[in-house]
């Protein structure tokens, strides 16, 4: 059969990313043939400013080689600019007259600088900063001359003006506004952005407007409206782009800004993709490459026949790539009588905060000098989190002093370079560098699949992002879009849930056939996830599939690092006695478990089970009536307790009696995390209740609830959800809030993330203010309950269940 | 000289699981796919050990346990971009039996 044609012209970032999503999609759906006008293969547009400073060299940024294009069967024609399109003919032109069939065709023209027409424009020395050319011809200057004038006080122009001050010139910058970048920042952040530029060295003319260049062979100075003068040997033209439609426009595609598109990627001819800076979407064209990579795999996913994807615009946000100045701004952070703004501002150390609220949603957010927490703000702005709940601290960030695992470390770039990045896998800040350089990464996935940092605890990831962020200039790789399960899917947690109910699927099958899951049968990732889902959504109905379930959820025990077993029996409420000591004891001896220990949740833990003794382990615990205590799974782990007004002199409530009707209530429910609770009987909260995901502290009028707290990685105090009076209002409240965290949040999460994401008014609204649906989700925790509190263990002890799972298949002695 | 070892029925082979062979020198773990392809590893993770017989299989391939290493089941290959190798067994299935190749000095003892 004849493959089809996709011809793709321009050679950038949009072009070959969209070919690369294709390839991954449909590898032999297509002959492929690139044309790029450039000389060069496809390198990384964003990092041509620290080639320019001297801080990458061309070779660190190129990202498709000769042999990347000859490897995946990709014609690459470069240097021949295609001139016009046939399309009744179906034929690209090139410059030659030379012409190419396409079935379809995909327009990656990106954008030409503006040039002002400005006498003098065209004397020699007057540059534009757009490509590999451009950079060539800059570099070359600074190399023989010495003043150099840049137009243009944007994102683009400072970093020009940057790498030429770095290269040794003098650096004049010319902005006709009142304050620097102010598309993207404030007036007091652009102020303070340009002192620190100025102490650089820089030197800035404004609000000032360029009249002419002067000069008679080439560039000699740049006169103003003013009538001042500013010598110059380089004039670097840096006022903006434009998307560049002239080949569309000359084949009568529709274009107005740019090349309009649906969201689809299709132009009017729908034959013909345009992705990337050409392009115009719902009235916006974009220059950063966030969009243009969403862009990419939306296009990808048409060109390769599947067809369900749908681009639908893009937030923004913007990094500066000068090294050394920290700086970010996303939404709209202009604000007006409607908004509310949150200032920070110290001076002393140049940092300035401002975050801008509508109502209780954050728009818009300006940092400058300290942008750890950028990647947060720009989440609870594009999930628009409702931030009642966490408002006072907002401005402070998401709580990071409590990780651990690094220290206290706040900013990658102060960081050295064998400083240690993430605690658990040993990753020092050299290594990732070098990996994302090595290997040319663009993503988080890419930097833990590479380096494993951030991929066990998490705990790290905002250091890990930074690094990224400094060393590829990628203001894309902050806080992605919510993301796909598992490369398994193009869909994400969210849909995938949604869909069960819908489309009434009741089996992993189901999902992955009508969801059209890339892999015969998933991967270790979505199947836990798929399994967990199925079973919240269909109580009693939905049949366990075991081999989607961890090894540890599969067995009812904890592996160890050495293939062994660990074995925790429940002990409601942290309560025990004589006879249940003894037979833990007994058990001990009999099954020589090396090493008995009291866990954080007030339990007893046996560690060193072989996996074939498990069943005869757990038989002579039910037999003391002890049963699975779930310390080895994603569900309701354990209630600790202090010991209350049973014994207690300050107790105000009977806090074991309450831990033990919440511990029966809720005990064999699976979670999408593990879930722990507690209960203190007084609120000097002895049983630390309030890093608890469910806290119940006792105070003389009642039980004070709280929720989506953590005390592992991220140390996160609890909410207050409410105060409520009775025993019975605590177990209805702990089961509707639990049922609700069941029914929504993602596989994985734990509470107090997930709180954060859809906020504590939310949670307060479902649970304390709709009484009516809280009763509902208590009743629906309930019966799921129903279903789940039968003892894993006894099945497997005397219940006859997976049998073969604990006993080998042969065995194989030595003759 | 090696000997085919009759270890069992297929179907004592969870379908997207293993099971455990015992061998004195190290277990091996002998795998079943979702389409009844038999495939055997030695049971230890080339990363730190893991028993890859306690893993999630998916595809032809087994996620270890401990530290989500991805193994292929044909050879023993750790998946890019992580790099290591597991020792792979000959394996077949005649008339429904899983069949093993073994070392001669060994026999066979059913458990």
């Amino acid at each position: 059969m004849r493959r089809q044609q996709l011809i793709v012209v321009g050679n950038g970032m949009a072009g070959m990313r969209t070919v690369e999503e294709l390839l991954k999609l449909a590898p032999d759906l297509y002959d492929i043939t690139v044309f790029g006008a450039e000389p060069f293969g496809n390198y990384n547009r964003i990092l041509l400013s620290p080639v320019l400073a001297g801080e990458k060299s061309v070779k660190d940024i190129m990202l498709n080689d000769d042999r990347w294009y000859e490897k995946n069967g990709i014609a690459l024609r470069k240097g021949e600019p295609v001139t016009a399109i046939d399309r009744r003919r179906r034929l690209v032109i090139t410059g030659d007259g030379a012409a190419t069939p396409y079935d379809r065709l995909l327009l990656a023209t990106g954008s030409n600088p503006i040039v002002l027409p400005l006498e003098g424009k065209d004397l020699p020395g007057v540059v534009t900063f757009r490509d590999l050319h451009d950079v060539s011809r800059m570099i070359e200057a600074s190399e023989k001359c010495k003043n150099a004038v840049v137009i243009g006080g944007g994102l683009l122009g400072l970093e020009a003006a940057n790498g030429l001050l770095k290269r040794g010139m003098s650096v004049t910058v010319v902005h006709l506004m009142e304050w620097l970048m102010e598309r993207q920042l404030d007036r007091v952040a652009g102020d303070m952005l340009r002192r620190s530029l100025e102490a650089r060295g820089m030197t800035f003319k404004m609000p000032a407007q360029t009249k002419a260049i002067l000069g008679s062979e080439r560039v000699e100075a740049v006169s103003f409206a003013d009538g001042t003068e500013v010598p110059a040997d380089i004039v670097v033209m840096a006022v903006g782009i434009r998307p560049n439609v002239t080949l569309a426009k000359e084949a009568g595609l529709h274009c107005e800004r740019g090349i309009v598109v649906a969201d689809t990627m299709q132009t009017f001819d729908g034959r013909i993709y345009a992705v990337g800076e050409c392009v115009q979407h719902r009235n916006q064209t974009y220059g950063l490459v966030a969009p243009l990579f969403d862009q990419a795999k939306v296009c990808a996913n048409h060109l390769a026949e599947l067809g369900y994807a749908r681009y639908e615009g893009s937030r923004l946000s913007t990094k500066l790539k000068v090294t050394g100045i920290d700086l970010f701004s996303a939404g709209d952070f202009s604000g007006t009588d409607a908004t509310d703004e949150l200032v920070f501002h110290d001076p002393g150390r140049n940092i300035y905060k401002k975050l801008v609220l509508k109502g209780n949603r954050i728009e818009g957010a300006v940092l400058y000098g300290d942008t750890l927490n950028a990647s947060w703000y720009f989440q609870l702005i594009r999930e628009g989190t409702d931030i009642s709940g966490i408002h006072e601290h907002l401005m402070f960030g998401r709580p990071h002093l409590g990780n651990s695992g690094h220290g206290a470390a706040l900013g990658a770039a102060a960081m050295a370079e064998e400083a240690e990045v993430c605690g658990c896998n040993g990753v020092c800040k050299g290594a990732i560098v070098r990996a994302i350089l090595d290997n040319k990464l663009f993503t988080l996935e890419e930097v833990r699949a590479h380096t494993k940092a951030s991929s066990s605890c998490g705990s790290c990831t905002g250091l890990v992002e930074q690094i990224l962020v400094a060393t590829v200039g990628a203001d894309y790789s902050i806080a992605p879009k919510v993301k796909p399960m598992c490369p398994c899917t193009d869909f994400t947690h969210d849909e995938i849930r949604q869909s069960i109910p819908e489309h009434g699927l009741k089996s992993i099958s189901e999902i992955m056939a009508f969801m059209e899951w890339r892999t015969a049968n998933g991967c270790h990732v979505c199947r836990p996830a798929l399994n967990y889902y199925l079973l919240c959504a269909w109580p009693g109905e939905y049949c366990d599939d075991k081999q989607s379930r961890f090894i540890n959820e599969r067995v009812h025990a904890n592996i160890q690092k050495d293939g062994t077993f660990s074995v925790v029996p429940r002990m409601w409420g942290g309560i025990t006695n004589p006879k249940e000591l003894r037979a833990i004891a007994d058990v001990a001896e009999k099954f020589n478990i090396s090493t008995v220990k009291i866990t954080g949740g007030q339990r007893v833990d046996l560690l060193g089970v072989r996996k074939e003794d498990l069943p005869a382990v757990w038989r002579d615990l039910n037999k003391a009536g002890m049963v699975s205590g779930h310390a080895y799974g994603k569900a309701l782990r354990t209630v600790k307790t202090c010991v209350g007004s049973e014994w207690c002199r300050f107790g105000v409530q009977d806090s074991t009696a309450m831990g033990i009707k919440l511990e029966k209530m809720c005990w064999g429910a699976w979670t999408p995390h593990k879930v722990k609770l507690a209960v203190s009987g007084c609120p000097r909260n002895c049983a630390e209740a309030t890093i608890k995901d469910f806290g119940v502290v006792a105070v003389e009028s009642g039980w004070e609830l709280h929720v989506g707290g953590n005390g592992g990685v991220k140390v996160r105090p609890t909410d207050l959800l409410c105060k409520v009076k009775s025993e019975e209002e605590v177990l209805e409240y702990c089961g509707a809030f639990l049922q609700l965290y069941r029914e929504e949040a993602r596989y994985l999460e734990r509470t107090a993330p997930w709180i954060e994401r859809v906020g504590l008014a939310y949670v307060k609204e479902r649970i304390v203010e709709d009484a009516p649906g809280r009763r509902e989700l208590h009743e629906r925790f309930l019966h799921a309950q129903s279903f789940a509190q039968i003892d894993p263990w006894a099945e497997r002890a005397t219940g006859g269940v997976d049998r073969d799972e604990f006993r080998p298949m042969a065995e194989v002695t030595a003759a | 000289m090696s000997l085919w070892l009759d270890i069992g029925w297929i179907e004592d082979i969870p379908r997207l699981g293993a099971r455990v062979v015992r061998r004195p020198q190290g277990n091996i773990a002998v795998f079943r796919t979702a389409d009844d392809r038999v495939f055997a590893l030695d049971d230890r993770c080339p990363h730190k050990g893991g028993p890859l017989s306690q893993g999630i299989v998916h595809g032809e391939r087994v996620t270890c346990p401990l530290h989500n290493w991805i193994v292929e089941l044909g050879d023993g290959t750790a998946v890019a971009p992580d790099e290591g190798c597991v020792a792979a067994h000959r394996v077949r299935v005649v008339d429904g039996r899983v069949c093993l190749l073994i070392e001669s000095d060994a026999h066979e003892q059913v458990a």
